[in-house]
């Protein structure tokens, strides 16, 4: 920056005693090419053009659109009818309580579990790299093929490869994703499975991250295992805790593959997320679908995570200058 | 000693303090010395080593199960006949090995056509995110025009706008884009997933972050060597980013790979569809056997390239988590 600044004046500098000093550089399009203002343009130009197109205008255009009504022929103003219409649709609120009890259980089930595995893996001296492969495995295996395993695995026959597993210690074989009560949490389940390995990962890194001081601290304290774990490694955790729940509860406001492809929202509305029913609304029908009242709830999702981002923004800034 | 003599030397020791500074980062993978919540002296007590080893056993047993099991199982089943899968689905070895399911899968499903779809997806999908974020990158971060922060904070925002809301907008700019006529459509182009995913403000972010962590020393000595800014991206700041190269290659081709409601919505063709899309379409009209043959073989790439760059994967999965650059 500072070469490319300084040498047009540098230039300059030789003619400057002989004519009286300008007030102010004349900026010309010849210096500005010069100055590099081009190729810095061109460098800029791949970005500009993917970001104008396929980010700033959609997000604008979502905007817009929430505030409209289309047929593709007409398009008319509406005020927040829109917004009206879609709070006022009475699946609305079955896809927010499905989609809190989705995050709700992935919570109890996917937030505990990857730490405490992360603790115990940090715990052992040898095989550390072996566990992390092992336990990352299931996150490189493309989503899809994994929903389609699973909901093979989740078969109502007593055959079935779950019902296999629990029959051979006496329990009776469940309907999993064909009961209305049992479907989400066989979602939450798999999705469980899916992500666990990434969170691992994570708390592996962050649990390196804790001063062996504190712990030499402790111990002169006269702590034992359990204190320091209790004492020492979960305070230290705080932050990046914090920042995991963020994460997870963006991640399921907007799950849409497993309720899609397990169960397509079934058994009676049981499984219908919000995603899942913003898609609906829009694309279910191919004769084309309610854009409007899509994009409405869309906007009102975006807002309620884009907080969260913010959040999570702030947070991380914080914790990585620390 | 020439100017450019001493240039080089700059140089030299630019990127010398660079790689200490790196260096002294801890490795989390590298299984440091360093003590963690037990110490030595406790390990050494007969009640804590037995429950280590416990430990171990849980982990081992736990993690073959959960983490190795569901894919040994498809592997297996892949080379099943159906009855026994159906039929006896933890037999640990199938009455009889039946290559053909992966033959059938390859060739009558015609998954080889969509597993190609699926190599050109990540190809096109790496190939842009690694444009835009290198060359914006680099724009933002050495060349620095004035309204750089403008540019920044533009981008910055989008991290805060979840995919969602774009999905009705974006798929219409992508039914009719603007500027290209009334009859142009970008449905069943690969654009229309290439482009969308190459704006991604998390790349551009980590690339920034990685460039701005390079020595500007260096950058003042090529300068002082007369390379233009085209001379110090290609020949300077990009080989010396090849770490950040490879966690943004990581990110974009697992992301494609994995990708499923937009390649959907915008490659409505199953000519051009990729696997993702494509097997749970064709499930209802595909056997068994085979249809859990053509799970496997999507699998397979995914789960070599982990094997393969394990450390950049597990690398890379601690970023996701925490925006560290």
């Amino acid at each position: 920056m500072t070469v490319m600044e300084q040498s047009p004046p540098a230039l300059a500098a030789p003619e400057a005693p002989a004519v009286p000093p300008k007030p102010r550089r004349r900026r010309t399009p010849a210096t500005w090419v010069r100055g590099g203002g081009l190729s810095t343009l061109v460098f800029l130009l791949p970005m500009l053009v993917v970001f104008l197109f396929f980010s700033w205008s959609p997000i604008v255009q979502s905007l817009v659109m929430s505030l409209q009504k289309t047929n593709f022929i007409v398009t008319e103003w509406v005020g927040l009818d829109n917004y009206v219409a879609v709070l006022a649709d009475p699946l609305l609120g079955r896809a927010v309580l499905n989609t809190v009890s989705f995050a709700l259980l992935a919570l109890l089930l996917g937030f505990p579990l990857p730490l405490f595995m992360a603790v115990l893996m940090s715990e052992v001296k040898r095989g550390k790299g072996f566990y992390s492969a092992l336990a990352y495995l299931p996150v490189v295996v493309p989503p899809v093929v994994a929903v389609l395993l699973w909901k093979f695995f989740y078969s109502a026959d007593a055959d079935g490869v779950f019902n296999s597993v629990l029959g051979w210690v006496g329990i009776p074989p469940q309907p999993w994703i064909q009961s209305a009560v049992q479907a989400m949490p066989s979602l939450v389940l798999e999705a469980t499975w899916a992500a666990a390995g990434g969170s691992i990962i994570i708390y592996l890194a962050a649990l390196l991250a804790v001063p062996p001081e504190l712990y030499d601290a402790a111990e002169v304290d006269g702590a034992g295992i359990w204190r320091k774990v209790w004492h020492v490694t979960l305070p230290s955790l705080r932050g990046i805790l914090f920042i995991m729940l963020i994460l997870q509860i963006i991640a399921t406001a907007q799950v849409f593959l497993e309720p899609f492809l397990f169960t397509g929202g079934g058994p009676n509305n049981a499984t219908v997320t919000i995603l899942l029913f913003i898609y609906n609304k829009a694309f279910r029908n191919s004769l084309g679908g309610d854009f409007g009242e899509a994009t409405a709830l869309s906007v009102m999702l975006a807002i309620f995570l884009g907080l969260l981002s913010w959040l999570y923004f702030r947070l991380t800034n914080r914790w990585s200058t620390s | 000693m020439t100017a450019t003599g001493i240039a080089a030397e700059e140089r030299r020791e630019g990127l010398r303090r660079w790689l200490r500074r790196r260096g002294r980062e801890r490795d989390p993978f590298a299984g440091a010395g360093d003590r963690s919540i037990i110490s030595t002296s406790e390990r050494r007590r007969g009640s804590v080593r037995g429950s280590l080893v416990a430990v171990h056993v849980f982990l081992t047993a736990g993690l073959v199960v959960a983490g190795l099991g569901p894919i040994l199982w498809l592997a297996k089943s892949a080379v099943s006949t159906t009855q026994d899968t159906i039929s006896h689905p933890f037999q640990l070895w199938p009455s009889g090995i039946d290559w053909a399911n992966l033959a059938a899968a390859w060739n009558d499903v015609e998954i080889s056509k969509y597993f190609l779809n699926t190599l050109v997806v990540a190809a096109g999908a790496w190939f842009f995110q690694l444009l835009v974020a290198t060359t914006a990158g680099y724009a933002l971060s050495v060349l620095q025009p004035k309204y750089a922060p403008i540019l920044n904070g533009m981008v910055l925002a989008t991290l805060f706008i979840p995919a969602v809301v774009l999905l009705v907008p974006l798929y219409l700019t992508v039914v009719h884009p603007p500027l290209l006529g009334e009859d142009a459509t970008l449905l069943n182009n690969y654009l229309a997933v290439w482009l969308p995913m190459a704006a991604n403000a998390f790349n551009i972010l980590l690339v920034k972050r990685f460039f701005d962590s390079l020595p500007r020393e260096v950058f003042e000595a090529a300068k002082t060597d007369g390379a233009g800014p085209f001379r110090l991206f290609w020949s300077v700041v990009l080989p010396m980013s090849k770490p950040i190269l490879g966690v943004i290659s990581v990110f974009a081709i697992i992301a494609a790979w994995k990708d499923y409601l937009w390649p959907m919505l915008v490659l409505p063709d199953p000519a051009v569809q990729p696997l993702s899309v494509r097997l749970p379409a064709i499930q209802s009209q595909t056997e068994l056997d085979v249809f859990l043959a053509a799970l496997a073989i999507a699998t397979i790439i995914p789960i070599a390239m982990f094997l393969v760059f394990q450390s950049v994967f597990l690398r890379s999965a601690g970023l996701g988590g925490a925006v560290k650059g």
